[in-house]
């Protein structure tokens, strides 16, 4: 088996950062917050954020603020909840939650909880179990989850549980892993686990192992490097993550690696991008990879984060 | 407002914004990305153009043809930018623009990128407008995004959505059918069903439903044991309802065929197992059908506890890298299975 090409990712990370013109074809202008989530996150779990100006981001992302209290996913875009948990989360990376106004972001997060205790994603209200999650997220890690009303929060959420004990985006929708991340990631930060039957969704979860060693999101689809992080935590928050091959599935993640320019792919041989290299750096660090610091499965931050804003110490 | 007709020119004869009249008294403002970019990007120059064009009017919000024009655009280049969908609704909303139309343009982007969370919503908006006129087109719509994706997950949602809100149920437990002899390892068409024969008005719920369906999930299970979703299905038809899974013996007949064929035996086995520990009483014929497949022991299995036993140690070598849940499983048997 090969091994982990840490400083490879590395330098492809910040390769990304300066370069403007060779960038993966991918546009994303638009949610450069994610990417920047994304990127710094892999870096400071190869134990390399230090490489980075953290007050060049902080200021970069207090722009990305909008006067609703909401991030946009880069300086005069439209704020959605999906780039208001990635600024929280890098702000948190760098321990500089301090620098925001808590009134003005929570507000706004509170004001996209609806009726029947479902978030809407912004203001034009479409509404998913992803967005429960950035909310539920969000506030924990500014210690104000009380300004939603959680019990409702967690009934929708619930409301949202399939057939195979997994979650979809609305009541009625398909398991699919990525959802259930964010369902079982939110019950978890609630503290309302009791509602998940965790052997029937942790059968369905390693379910999802395929011959190649990894996993897929939904049945009989593709494995696919990202799910290794959705599966994962997902499994490891209820408990049961000793169900499926690990060997397999590092050797997966790590056949995925250009080990030549640095960042990892969907799939063996694919193109790499920023958001495959930290979903396999993840995975890798949910596998207790050597040399990888270890991430918290539900608020996917490193563990040090974690303790560091819940007990204040490191 | 601008003709719609004009947006589906030929991006290939790209005219430079700067040298279009319309657009003559436009400043372009570039995107700022602050000093030092942790993500930056490569632009074409088209599209950088454009979106320096898109900028510059929706900072001013200008509400106008010509701003409609600079989102198709945009969202041709781009299909995943929240804002300028977002801008694109405050402009159809001031123009008055007809929706119709709208839907026809959704209809080209989706095309090229079926998968994108922001054509969805917009597309729901677009149809919630519209109201019920909307309802078979729209199912129209999805079903022709999975003649090239029958599992695409933003249009079952969509597909769902326009069910529950627009109320044309009439036709969908066909439609799960007809996608389902097209697939049937398709999950999601599965999933479909299930929402169909416990949601719609018009088939009288999952009880009413529930004979009929064991036996559809059996035949399907009887071509294709190895298929996960009928078997996840059938159990799905007896959700909380432990004493009718237990009495329902056409499911442990099904089991047994599947174990007679030797043949892809894991659900098979699976489902006798969780019938085992609920205290289900296998009769001989299924005791030697599980003793004819073990590798390791020989003998006869004589307790339920030995034939749950017996299942597990069966499962961990049909299906070695979940070896550990299915020794998890033979370490948790219940007392039933034990005595």
């Amino acid at each position: 088996m090969g091994e982990l090409a840490g400083d490879k990712h590395v330098k492809y990370i910040l390769c990304v950062e300066k370069k403007k013109d060779s960038f993966e074809s991918v546009v994303m202008e638009h949610l450069r917050l994610n990417g920047a989530y994304w990127g710094l996150t892999t870096l400071d779990l190869l134990g390399k954020l230090d490489t980075v100006d953290s007050n060049e981001v902080v200021s970069w992302i207090l722009q990305c603020q909008h006067e609703s209290g909401g991030f946009g996913g880069n300086i005069g875009h439209d704020p959605h909840l999906l780039y208001t948990l990635s600024a929280v989360q890098v702000l948190a990376l760098f321990d500089k939650l301090d620098v925001l106004d808590l009134n003005k972001v929570t507000d706004y997060i509170r004001s996209l909880q609806n009726e029947d205790g479902s978030f809407s994603g912004d203001v034009w209200g479409e509404v998913d179990t992803r967005f429960s999650y950035c909310a539920i997220c969000c506030l924990a890690i500014l210690k104000r989850l009380d300004l939603i009303n959680v019990e409702k929060a967690v009934r929708y959420i619930v409301s949202c549980k399939t057939l195979d004990g997994g979650f979809g985006c609305t009541p009625g929708a398909e398991s699919h892993a990525g959802q259930i991340f964010c369902c079982v990631g939110a019950l978890a930060i609630t503290g309302s686990l009791h509602h998940v039957d965790k052997d029937l969704l942790g059968w369905w979860l390693c379910e999802r192992q395929v011959k190649s060693g990894g996993l897929n999101g939904r049945p009989e689809k593709l494995a696919d490097v990202c799910y290794s992080w959705w599966v994962l935590s997902s499994l490891i928050m209820i408990d049961r993550v000793h169900w499926i091959d690990k060997e397999k599935l590092i050797k997966f993640i790590l056949d995925c690696q250009d080990t030549e320019n640095g960042g990892i792919s969907d799939r063996p041989d694919d193109a790499v991008d920023v958001f495959h290299t930290y979903f396999g750096v993840a995975g890798l660090s949910l596998l207790e990879y050597p040399g990888v610091k270890a991430i918290d499965p539900a608020y996917a931050l490193p563990v040090d984060v974690v303790n560091r804003i819940f007990f204040g110490r490191c | 407002m601008a003709s719609l007709s004009s947006e589906g020119e030929d991006w290939r004869a790209w005219v430079p914004l700067s040298s279009r009249p319309e657009f003559a008294a436009v400043t372009p403002l570039p995107q700022d990305d602050g000093p030092s970019p942790v993500v930056a990007i490569a632009y074409r120059d088209d599209f950088r153009e454009t979106m320096d064009y898109f900028r510059s009017l929706y900072s001013s919000r200008e509400l106008s043809p010509r701003s409609l024009l600079l989102t198709s655009l945009a969202i041709s280049f781009n299909p995943a930018n929240y804002t300028v969908w977002h801008f694109r609704r405050q402009v159809l909303e001031a123009l008055d623009a007809d929706l119709n139309d709208e839907l026809e343009f959704t209809e080209r982007v989706a095309k090229g990128n079926a998968k994108n969370y922001q054509l969805w919503h917009h597309r729901r908006w677009v149809a919630e407008k519209l109201g019920s006129d909307a309802a078979c087109g729209e199912l129209e719509f999805t079903g022709k995004i999975f003649c090239l994706d029958a599992k695409n997950y933003h249009a079952w949602s969509h597909r769902q959505w326009v069910l529950h809100a627009l109320g044309v149920w009439e036709n969908e437990l066909d439609y799960c059918t007809q996608l389902l002899e097209e697939d049937i390892f398709n999950n999601s068409a599965w999933n479909q069903r299930y929402f169909v024969i416990t949601k719609s008005p018009l088939l009288g719920g999952l009880k009413a439903m529930r004979d009929s369906e064991v036996d559809y999930a059996i035949e399907a299970i009887g071509t294709n044991p190895e298929n996960e979703s009928p078997w996840r299905y059938l159990r799905g038809l007896y959700n909380d309802e432990n004493d009718g899974w237990l009495n329902d013996a056409r499911v442990p007949c099904a089991c047994l065929r599947v174990l007679k064929a030797k043949r892809n035996l894991k659900f098979a086995l699976s489902t006798l197992l969780d019938l085992v520990c609920l205290g289900f009483k296998p009769n001989q014929e299924i005791r030697d059908a599980i003793t004819s497949l073990r590798t390791s022991h020989s003998g006869e299995v004589g307790s339920d506890s030995d034939l749950a036993k017996s299942i597990c140690s069966i499962l961990g070598h049909e299906d070695p890298m979940r070896a550990n849940y299915w020794t998890w499983r033979s370490g948790r048997l219940p007392q039933a299975a034990e005595v």
